[in-house]
């Protein structure tokens, strides 16, 4: 059943739920870093409004760097930027950064340890109508070999204005992850919020789901959909998926002896992949994993594409009730 | 203005001796690449033994100027004019690229205090100067940016990006320095991808250019005296330099930008340095 620490909203799946976009808590929370902190800067490659940075720029023009339709250079010259003290927040669409600027990231933020945030707005396949040029769902396996960088996935719009303040506050490079469409917001302020600590939002013993993005939500009502069939399915929300919380994982896992990985991203080297790795090594466990199956999106509406490519709620109880035989 | 007859001699020696460093540092490594080295020796000595401020007994002080080598693989040199600076012992520099040594192969930040970037991948430089020139500017600090790229590099276009980003912001405390030797590793610069006219695209981003042959030590310290007298608008030198300067067989010959040497041609090469070395000490006494 859901934990009460979890402090998830009362009506947790009541139809009438607010939705909101990640990407806009995203864009209370840099206003609110740059109130804490005045070597907050945001620099923007022609996206200010779609990244929710146009409340950052009223507050702090003179922090507010507009550089044109130039990935590359977000990311380069914002390592100067870093190396100079300030704390840059560079926002585009996660296609074209990280997507375009990767190698600046390797070599000008992580082999530079500099200070940069990376924020990958309209993330996963969820962009919908845009298609496949605008879906990043590569961008957690880009980033996850390269030493240095953190990487964040939130759940929904509060807890990525969590992310935010949280990411201000480390010294290196971070990756946030948003996506552009409303998504439920079930998260409160008292939800459990740290970097590279695992939240489990539901207990159970039967199977684990780990999960991150929007789509714990999927997770956590494929679970409770399975509880009328007796199945007892514990949720975690995996926010952070660099570092990992391995003793959170390994503990579920060996409680309960099958995990589902649930992530809107390729299947291959994104959460999936990182909690694979890792039980391979000290606890080899029966796994499922839900996400992009090796494919481009397409344009259609998120709801549309997010079942046709199996990662809506029966697809998350099929994956589940399939990992079960596997125990 | 002129630099005083006297120092230009003193910078002579001095630029002499960091070669010499050069080609010793690339023999004992077993590879490195002295072509570019070799003739930016008299840029780095300007720099460092003139122009910067800069703490080497201190290489974090705040108000240092900041010194980008955009193509870190000539970092032989830089790290021989740090060294002779006091940035670190000379001795140290018969480590280069060696297991556990702070001088790598390309230059890299966390592990040599006094460099500002890691750099080797070409085309970044610039655009990380420009982002250190925009910071200083927001802090209304007076150090400079000298960001150091070769010319091949200028094919990139992240390069232009950054030249754009200069421009638009009004960059006056960045100096851009081409290595104008027209080399790269695959032959001459206009054979493999024509950058002429170089000096019409930066004045296009509305930069400021000057140039200079970068292997006179007077005319290098007057273009960089000018570009502090220029404001509002960035300022590029296109430094022509010969790539290998002071070894004559390595002398405009590509295959010099990097190639190990063969028995005897470092100790040819420090022959003829050393030789000039005597020259320049008694036309100084």
């Amino acid at each position: 059943m859901i934990r009460k620490d979890a402090k998830l909203v009362k009506n947790l799946f009541a139809p009438d739920l607010p939705a909101v976009p990640t990407r806009d808590g995203y864009g209370r929370g840099v206003v609110l870093a740059g109130k804490k902190d005045p070597n907050v800067v945001v620099v923007c490659a022609d996206l200010t409004d779609s990244t929710r940075n146009t409340d950052f720029k009223k507050h702090f023009p003179e922090r507010f760097i507009e550089i044109g339709v130039q990935e590359q250079l977000l990311a380069a010259m914002s390592a100067g930027l870093a190396l100079a003290g300030k704390i840059p927040f560079i926002a585009s669409y996660a296609t074209f950064c990280p997507g375009r600027a990767w190698e600046q990231i390797r070599s000008n933020l992580c082999l530079n340890n500099a200070n940069v945030k990376v924020m990958g707005c309209h993330a996963g396949v969820s962009v919908g109508p845009d298609g496949a040029s605008h879906q990043a769902t590569e961008d957690i396996a880009s980033l996850r070999p390269i030493p240095n960088i953190i990487i964040v996935v939130p759940c929904d719009a509060l807890e990525s204005e969590k992310a935010t303040l949280a990411v201000a506050k480390i010294a290196g490079p971070c990756y946030v992850r948003f996506a552009r469409e409303k998504t439920p917001a079930f998260t409160t302020s008292g939800t459990p919020f740290k970097i590279g600590q695992a939240s489990i939002f539901r207990d159970g013993r039967d199977v684990c789901i780990v999960a991150c993005g929007p789509l714990v939500y999927n997770a956590l009502q494929a679970a409770e959909e399975l509880s009328r069939e007796k199945i007892d399915v514990m949720v975690i929300n995996s926010h952070t998926i660099k570092p990992l919380d391995e003793k959170t994982i390994l503990a579920a896992a060996k409680k309960c002896g099958a995990i589902v990985t649930v992530e809107e991203h390729q299947i291959t080297g994104g959460l999936g992949g990182a909690v694979a790795e890792y039980l391979a090594k000290v606890c080899p466990t029966p796994m499922e994993f839900i996400g992009v199956p090796n494919r481009f999106g397409e344009s259609g509406e998120p709801n549309e594409l997010i079942a046709a490519l199996g990662m809506d709620v029966k697809s998350i109880k099929q994956a589940i009730k399939k990992v079960l035989k596997k125990k | 203005m002129h630099l005083h007859e006297k120092k230009i001699k003193e910078l002579e020696l001095v630029a002499n001796r960091l070669r010499q460093h050069v080609i010793a540092m690339v023999e004992a490594a077993g590879s490195g690449h002295q072509g570019g080295s070799l003739g930016m020796a008299d840029i780095f000595t300007v720099l460092y033994f003139h122009e910067l401020h800069h703490q080497p007994k201190n290489p974090n002080w705040p108000e240092r100027d900041r010194v980008i080598l955009s193509n870190g693989h000539i970092c032989p040199i830089q790290y021989a004019a740090m060294a002779e600076a006091g940035y670190f012992p000379v001795k140290e520099l018969l480590t280069l690229r060696k297991f556990h040594s702070r001088l790598q192969g390309h230059p890299e930040r966390s592990k040599l205090p006094g460099l500002e970037v890691s750099s080797g991948p070409l085309g970044a430089g610039l655009a990380q100067g420009a982002g250190m020139a925009y910071a200083a500017k927001m802090d209304q600090k007076t150090w400079r940016t000298y960001c150091l790229t070769s010319d091949a590099q200028q094919a990139c276009g992240l390069n232009w990006e950054a030249a754009m980003f200069a421009g638009k912001n009004r960059l006056d405390n960045l100096v851009c320095i081409i290595d104008r030797n027209n080399i790269q590793i695959s032959g001459d610069t206009e054979d493999v991808m024509p950058l002429e006219p170089l000096r019409e695209k930066y004045e296009a981003f509305n930069w400021h250019v000057l140039e200079c042959n970068g292997n006179d030590i007077s005319e290098v310290w007057e273009a960089l005296e000018e570009a502090k007298t220029i404001h509002q608008i960035p300022v590029c030198i296109i430094a022509h330099t010969i790539p290998g300067r002071g070894v004559s067989y390595m002398e405009n010959d590509y295959r010099w930008h990097s190639q190990p040497f063969k028995p005897g041609e470092a100790e040819d090469a420090l022959h003829e340095l050393k030789t000039l070395e005597r020259r320049l000490k008694a036309e100084h006494t």
